[in-house]
Formats: C-alpha cells, structure tokens, sequence
C-alpha cells in the first residue's frame, strides 16, 4: 500500500509541482497571451463539453486509430517480407534510408494535392509518419531472430503460417513493440498537422480556431487535452505492452538473476 | 539407419577455407547407440548438421533410413546444445512440446496426451505451464528432450547436449538419455567431447580426428546394458575403454597442432 502510494508520489509529483508553480506565477497575470492558470481551468468544462467530444475529440481518434493501425499493421507486413529476404534487402535499403530522411511534415502538402482535403489525406498523413519506426524496427527484428530456434523450426517441420506466428512475429515482437511505441507518438503528431492545414473539425483544428478567434484561454485548454490525450494513449500502449512481452521481461530478469 | 559415405565439407568465405570434414564415413544400424567424440573445433557439430539437414556438404552422401538428405529428414529430432535458445521463450513448457505435433497435424487430445507422457518420461510432469526461463538449465534440456521424444522420432541426434550444465545434473541426464533410448528404441548419434560421457553411454563410440577430419576408430563398448555412475564408471573394463579413447583423442590432437 504504502509503495503504492510511493510510486504515485514520484509518478504525480512533478506535474503537480509544475502546475502549482504555474497556477501562482501566473494569478496576476494581466498578459492576453499568457492568461492565469485559472483562467483556463474555469474555461475547460465550458469548452470541452460533450458536444464538442462528438464533434472534434472523437473524429481525431477516429482518425488517429485508423491511421497509427494502418502504420503498424503496413510496417510489420513490409517489415517482415523486407527483414526475411537477403536480396530484397539489400535492394529496397537505400531507399528506405532515403524516405525516412524526409521529415513526414513535407509530405502534408503533396498528399493534400494528390488526394485532396478529405479525411483519407488524414489518415494517409498519420500513416507517412507512423509507418518509418515500425517497418525499421519489424526489419531488425526479422533479421536478427535467433539461429538455434531458426534450425529448431526446420528440424521439426514447423513453417508456413505456423511459424510465421509462433517465431518469426515473437521473436521480433520486442523490436516491434520498440518501433509501434515510437510510431505512436509520431502518429499523434501527425494527426494535429494533418488538421492544421484545410480540416473542418479535429483537435488540432479546434485549438487553431481558437487561437484565429483569440480565445487565448480556450486555446490552452486545448493544448491541455492534447497533451493528456497522449498521456493516455501511452499508458494503453504500455499496458498492451506488459501483456505481449511479458515473457521478453521475465527472460531478461532470469538473466540478470544469473540462472 | 544413418550411412555417411565420404562426407566432406569446406567453409569457404573471403579467400580462406576451412575443411572443416574431410572424408568421414560411418554407418550406424537401426536402435543403436552411438557417441561421437573428437578434439574440439574437429567438425562434429558440422557433421551432426550435415545429418539433420541443416547444412549441404561439400561432396559425399547421407542418408537417413536409405533417403538421401537433402532437407531435414522425416522422423528426425534434434536435441541442441544451447537448450536456452532451442526453446521458444514466449511459449509455456507444454506449448513448446506441442508445437511439432501441431505442424504435424496431431489432434488435440492426442497432442496432450503426448505432452504428458513425454513430461512425464523426463520426470518434469508438472513443469507443464512454467515458461522454460523459470526452469534450471538442466530442466530446459529436460524440456527439449521431451519434445523431441514427443516428435516421436526414429533418429535422434544429440548435439553435446549436457556441455552448458553442471556436474550433477548431467549425470542425471546422461541416465536420462539412456533410459529415454532404451524406453522409446530410437537410434541415437550423441556428440560430445566428454570422453567419459561417450564411454558411459554408447554402445559404440566413434572417435574423429582433428580437422580435416576423417574416423579414427569405431570402438565397440562391451560394457553391460544395465549402466550405473558409480558401478560402471569405477569399473576396471571403464577405465580400459576410458584410457583408450583418450589416448587416441590426445595421439589426434599432437598429429595436427593448433588445429
């Protein structure tokens, strides 16, 4: 109980530190840019009511799922068939070196012209970002399983599907998992710029009208839910995380025992 | 059952090449069991992976129940030397004896009948659902013995299967690998550099020279049947065979040094 509440404590404390100093070092603040703190905790149930869940929070999601899923699920397929084959390999490398070069950012307005405004130019953005971490890390991953379970799956006719599932994807996982963390908050990224530039709802839309309306405090508020939104998305993942490689955990706590 | 006609391999790479066998020839009947020993480095991993399929030799023939081996041969297993990377780590002990006898297409109930008998014939019967890096060593190579008696094989090659694992806990194995041999009547090709291993266990020990390596002599063990640690190993016939393969083995080492 009491490392419960330890770990809360570290976990907590420098966020609570950080919005107290805020909350006194901007009370009297007469700034219209830089509005008290309070200010805008009284604007944010206002603000971020249910309605505007519906209309801005959820189709952000929407789209952020949809494209970080398509970036993860593209990375690993591309990084298998890539990581598995020597020859393909050696072909496509340059130039994934070359693409991932390209900050995703720059792509925004290509796509836009390609595909135009809509909501799959969005999701396509999130996913030119997202899919670089997954489909590196899935090609590491791949290439680096291990040789003695690589001849233990000959010897026993393991192949096919069955090995693809039971070897190849696990003995990579730890890289994967690696590279779709990175992705996420890539993705989340991803997902503001595609919205700043021509959407008509969206998070990222939201706080750019509110700071085009000069609604200092709205907008702040804003930034606030992106950043919890994060927070959030990040221990879900960390979650997921702990089921999928708990045995990559229990491994490395046997080898530092020393058995 | 196993016939190994002027096996040769070469290692080539960047210029040099290493022979790693040079002619080995061996013919091993169905059921027996046979150790092979040599100096280290003599090329007896490569010619049990040239048995398994797992390697192409250079030139000369295997065959493993009068097929030609050109890829793991049907109702082989294999028992590696690295039990911690032989066994899948994000599967459960009973997962990982499973898994051949899924790819085979053995039914359910079938399969978990199989896992418990060979759980139980490696006296591990309720280590079924602990993952294999919270076992010992000496239990892990308990665990890919009994897949591999699982697998049911007609040939089991044993590749200095107890080399990573303490004093004691091998004497038990190398018990276990006879009472296993003896229960199931597969014919086994054990390599070890462990003289006293290879006398303890064979009923014929073929010992190889240092590289290239060729058969130095096929020796027959005449020890009884019935083999005790402590009576078959203080016994005088023990240290005859004992001595003799080690002074061979030694004769091996000083004819080609360094090598």
């Amino acid at each position: 109980m009491s490392r419960a509440l330890g770990r809360a404590g570290l976990l907590l404390g420098l966020p609570v530190i950080l919005l107290v100093t805020w909350w006194f070092a901007s009370a009297g603040s007469k700034s219209f840019y830089q509005p008290p703190l309070e200010t805008i905790i009284k604007v944010f149930p206002a603000t971020w009511t249910a309605a505007r869940f519906r209309s801005d929070v959820l189709p952000s999601l929407g789209r952020l799922f949809l494209g970080y899923g398509l970036a993860v699920l593209l990375g690993i397929v591309l990084g298998v068939l890539i990581g598995a084959h020597r020859r393909l390999r050696a072909l496509v490398e340059p130039l994934l070196e070359f693409l991932r070069a390209i900050p995703p950012p720059v792509l925004v307005p290509i796509l836009i012209l390609v595909a135009g405004l809509g909501d799959p130019t969005k999701v396509l953005v999130i996913v030119s970002g997202g899919i670089w971490p997954v489909l590196l890390n899935t090609v590491e991953g791949v290439r680096g399983v291990d040789q003695v379970l690589a001849d233990t799956c000959r010897t026993y006719r393991i192949c096919g599907w069955l090995r693809m599932r039971t070897f190849i994807l696990r003995a990579a996982s730890p890289q994967i998992v690696v590279g779709a963390r990175q992705a996420l908050s890539i993705s989340i990224i991803m997902m503001v710029i595609g919205e700043l530039l021509g959407a008509t709802n969206g998070l990222g839309y939201t706080v750019v009208q509110f700071q085009r309306g000069f609604e200092i405090p709205e907008m702040w508020s804003g930034v606030f839910v992106l950043g919890l939104l994060g927070v959030l998305l990040s221990l879900a993942f960390t979650l997921v995380e702990r089921r999928v490689l708990s045995w990559y955990h229990g491994v490395r706590a046997a080898e530092r025992s020393g058995r | 059952m196993l016939e190994i006609r002027s096996l040769r391999k070469v290692y080539g790479g960047h210029g040099r090449q290493v022979e790693a066998l040079g002619d080995v020839t061996l013919t091993v009947p169905e059921g027996q069991f046979v150790c092979v020993v040599g100096p280290s480095g003599c090329g007896k991993t490569t010619l049990l992976r040239c048995l398994g399929g797992l390697l192409a030799p250079t030139s000369g023939e295997v065959e493993v129940a009068g097929q030609p081996v050109t890829g793991p041969p049907d109702g082989l297993a294999i028992v590696f030397q690295e039990y911690g990377r032989s066994l899948f780590p994000w599967l459960r002990v009973a997962e990982n004896i499973e898994l051949p006898l899924k790819s085979k297409g053995v039914g359910r109930a079938e399969r978990r009948r199989i896992v418990d008998e060979s759980l139980t014939a490696v006296g591990l019967g309720d280590a079924a659902k602990a993952y294999p890096w919270q076992l010992s060593g000496g239990m892990q190579q308990r665990v890919a013995i009994a897949r591999a008696i699982a697998f049911q094989p007609k040939v089991l090659l044993m590749d200095e299967p107890f080399a990573a694992v303490d004093a004691q806990t091998r004497a038990d194995l190398e018990d276990l690998a006879r009472t296993v041999w003896q229960r199931f009547g597969m014919t086994v090709l054990f390599v070890t550099h462990d003289i006293d291993e290879a006398v303890y266990l064979g009923q014929r020990v073929v010992m190889l020279s240092a590289s290239p390596t060729r058969v130095l002599e096929d020796l027959d063990i005449d020890l009884p049947d019935k083999r005790d640690q402590l009576a078959t190993r203080s016994g005088t016939r023990f240290a005859e065979l004992r001595s003799h393969v080690y002074s061979r083995i030694q004769e091996a080492k000083i004819a080609r040094p360094g090598s």
